[in-house]
């Protein structure tokens, strides 16, 4: 008879984590591992499975785990998995494998995201080597932006014999999980771990060239690339179109982010770039992204941190361990509330946040109740800085600047949905490039989709010539 | 890194770098900008092309010494490498095809005009140019904007070169010449380019500016170089950097501006290079 509640992960108390930038879970050890696989069912046929859109063979590993066979297990999940120490921890598991897990119908689901995040540190500590590139087959493909989507392309495309070159904007890769996703949750040395394991596997890396500016796709074709995946990521940041988002204090979520996470301006002065970070905080949106910001908000040394969210918790697309992380953390929710405009100064700095309280009404297009506003219940929140975490619209930068790419009204490049091909032939895209803010693993699923494509594509191009 | 191939010292506080950047060279046009970042622990901070050469691969910037970052980029020399250089960003001056214009540089604002008048004199457009500074052993490129230039005026603020006042007031004094002008273009500190904004808005010149908020990806990711323009937020990394003057909210751009001005002077405090002592 399985355990009918999870193995607890051990973490770091709430009330030190929450000044500190360092990761909240700190992982299973090897007997935590094991207790906890053992409760798996070894369903003969695993739902989980199905549940997860890189198609890891959970079942697999998770009896590979409870044999104590931790490096097998490692090399098992990553048969289909190259990201699995990111993946183990920023996965929303909860509506994926643990979802569809047997054992969670009447009990908790199996802790799949905790033991895949355990056999990637497991395997990364014990230094594995990962084996000889495959021979090469003499195609080159171009991956633009080192993102999750770009780096499982690249990987599965090396992995095929493939030459990938990977083209990356800023000066470090790795793209949301470097910029946007904070070091508590994600450390950087795993992100750059990953990206090691992906140059031995032969992978180059160009950083600081923007494609679309620095140089053209078809400069890239002149050069000799047969196909290019197009994982360009996150673009503007969206606002709420209310009066005072221009007051200095008032930052997207991006920005609050990039600069505590890429330039490290937790560190100012020792690094030079600088933030406002706020004594008390506002954060606009339910998203795992306002979560990050609201809890590195908490760690640059708020005395207030808010989440302003304008429908319940239970609507909140925020991973639910982010949300029971923040509320342990002291994050104030304010739901139910929407902001109606942002309060200045007379030097033109933000001082206050003016919401109103909003009630749900009948189910909108997505199926969430439709929130709507309480009349004259307005009131102001006190705060400093405001952050709107409201989602982007894709980079304009790669669809301005390529002839034939075409994209939807919300500037998301247009794909064939099996294949991933753009409007033009031998170019490809996925990841919020082309469905707009979405999940790390979806971005992922969708550079693993793509690499396959791409490998038919030249393929069938070869057989043809 | 980023090989600096050249260096000149234009004025005590302002120093022109030409970087070998091969691949920025090859597609910079004048009006765009680049991203550098000097070290692991740097910031990004943007500077526009001042020049730019496809042969050679190489890209001039002039960057004029007011923090940390420019303080210490200031103290390279030739030889020396920069960690990161990204670019071309920004979209290009829309630049006439005839007529003439009178282009606007003040203070380092020189800079960034030299490329546009150099395009347009290459296309034998007229070009009437105004440059100044507060004083004269502040005023940059009067010899290399006089070579490209069909007539230069120059100013400082204090009289010590050319006519005494703003470059606001000769462009002023050229319309009350009645001076035939199509369009003008206006480069330098936010109130100088609304001082020349306020001056050809009475008569309906077509004036551009060109804006240099704060940004930090500069790739149309983070939000932090915003502007009104129109009454529309604009992100001027992927919408400018150049805008219809008579559009541009300056205000709202000059306190924007300022929202790290502690932070640049507690830098500047602890940064021994700089002068600081803390």
């Amino acid at each position: 008879m399985p355990g009918k509640t999870r193995v607890p992960m051990p973490e770091q108390d709430p009330q030190v984590r929450r000044k500190n930038f360092l990761e909240v879970p700190l992982g299973y050890t090897p007997e935590l591992a094991i207790e906890e696989a053992s409760r798996c069912l070894n369903c003969k046929n695993p739902l989980c499975e199905r549940g997860c859109p890189v198609n890891v063979k959970i079942r697999d590993f998770i009896g590979l785990v409870k044999e104590g066979k931790f490096l097998k297990a490692a090399q098992k999940v990553k048969e289909t998995n190259s990201l699995p120490a990111v993946c183990g921890r920023v996965c929303p598991q909860e509506e994926q494998c643990e979802k569809e897990c047997i054992l969670g119908k009447r009990f908790e689901p199996i802790a799949i995201g905790r033991l895949e995040r355990f056999v990637a540190d497991y395997e990364q500590a014990q230094g594995v080597e990962q084996g000889e590139p495959a021979p090469r087959n003499g195609h080159k493909v171009a991956v633009v932006g080192a993102g999750p989507a770009g780096l499982t392309c690249a990987s599965d495309l090396a992995r095929m014999g493939y030459e990938v070159t990977i083209f990356e904007a800023l000066h470090a890769p790795g793209g949301v999980l470097i910029y946007g996703i904070p070091e508590f949750r994600l450390p950087k040395e795993i992100v750059k771990q990953e990206v090691e394991n992906l140059q031995k596997l032969g992978v180059e890396l160009k950083l600081n060239v923007i494609v679309g500016r620095t140089v053209t796709l078809e400069d890239l074709a002149a050069e000799g690339y047969e196909a290019f995946f197009l994982g360009t990521g996150a673009g503007l940041p969206k606002f709420m179109g209310i009066p005072g988002e221009n007051l200095n204090g008032v930052y997207s979520a991006n920005e609050y982010l990039t600069r505590t996470n890429l330039m490290k301006a937790y560190e100012f002065p020792q690094a030079d770039t600088p933030i406002k970070p706020g004594k008390r905080v506002a954060v606009v949106g339910g998203g795992n992204v306002a979560m990050d910001a609201v809890r590195s908000a908490l760690r640059l040394g708020a005395d207030e941190a808010y989440i302003v969210y304008r429908r319940s918790e239970a609507e909140m697309p925020a991973r639910k361990e982010e949300v029971h992380h923040a509320k342990e953390e002291g994050v104030i929710f304010q739901l139910l509330t929407n902001p109606v405009r942002v309060i200045g100064d007379e030097n033109g700095w933000v001082k206050g946040l003016e919401c109103v309280r909003m009630e749900l009404g009948e189910p909108d297009a997505s199926g969430r109740r439709r929130p709507v506003e309480v009349k004259g219940s307005n009131f102001i929140l006190d705060v400093d800085v405001v952050i709107m975490a409201l989602g982007t619209s894709p980079n304009p930068l790669i669809s301005q600047t390529t002839r034939g790419l075409e994209v939807n009204k919300w500037g998301c490049l247009v794909v064939n949905e099996e294949t991933l091909q753009t409007t033009v032939p031998g170019v490809y895209a996925g990841g919020d490039a082309v469905t707009g803010a979405a999940t790390v693993i979806l971005a992922m699923g969708a550079g693993k989709t793509a690499a396959n494509s791409i490998h038919e594509f030249i393929q069938a191009k070869h057989v043809k010539a | 890194m980023f090989k600096i191939l050249r260096k000149k010292v234009l004025t005590p506080v302002t120093k022109l770098y030409e970087i070998e950047a091969p691949l920025v060279a090859r597609r910079a046009e004048p009006g765009q900008f680049i991203i550098l970042r000097l070290d692991e622990e740097g910031e990004r901070i943007p500077l526009t092309i001042a020049d730019f050469d496809r042969e050679r691969g190489t890209v001039t910037i002039v960057v004029q010494e007011v923090g940390k970052t420019t303080i210490e980029l200031g103290l390279m020399n030739a030889g020396d490498h920069i960690q990161d250089f990204v670019g071309p960003l920004g979209v290009p001056a829309e630049l006439p095809e005839s007529g003439t214009v009178v282009c606007v540089g003040g203070g380092v604002g020189v800079a960034p005009v030299y490329p546009k008048v150099k395009a347009m004199h290459e296309k034998g457009i007229k070009v009437i140019s105004i440059i100044g500074a507060r004083s004269a052993d502040l005023l940059i490129l009067e010899d290399e904007m006089r070579a490209i230039s069909d007539e230069l005026y120059v100013c400082t603020d204090d009289g010590t070169q050319g006519h005494k006042g703003f470059v606001s007031d000769v462009l002023k004094n050229l319309i009350e010449d009645k001076v035939e002008m199509d369009e003008v273009i206006a480069v330098g500190p936010l109130p100088m380019m609304r001082a020349c904004v306020e001056v050809t808005r009475p008569h309906g010149i077509k004036t551009w500016v060109s804006l240099n908020p704060i940004m930090v990806d500069g790739t149309g990711m983070c939000g932090a170089c915003r502007v009104t323009v129109g009454g529309e937020t604009k992100f001027c990394c992927v919408d400018g950097p150049m805008f219809d003057g008579y559009a541009v909210d300056f205000a709202e751009a000059i306190r924007r501006g300022r929202m790290y001005a502690d932070e640049e002077k507690l830098a500047m405090e602890r940064c021994h290079t700089c002068g600081g002592d803390k």
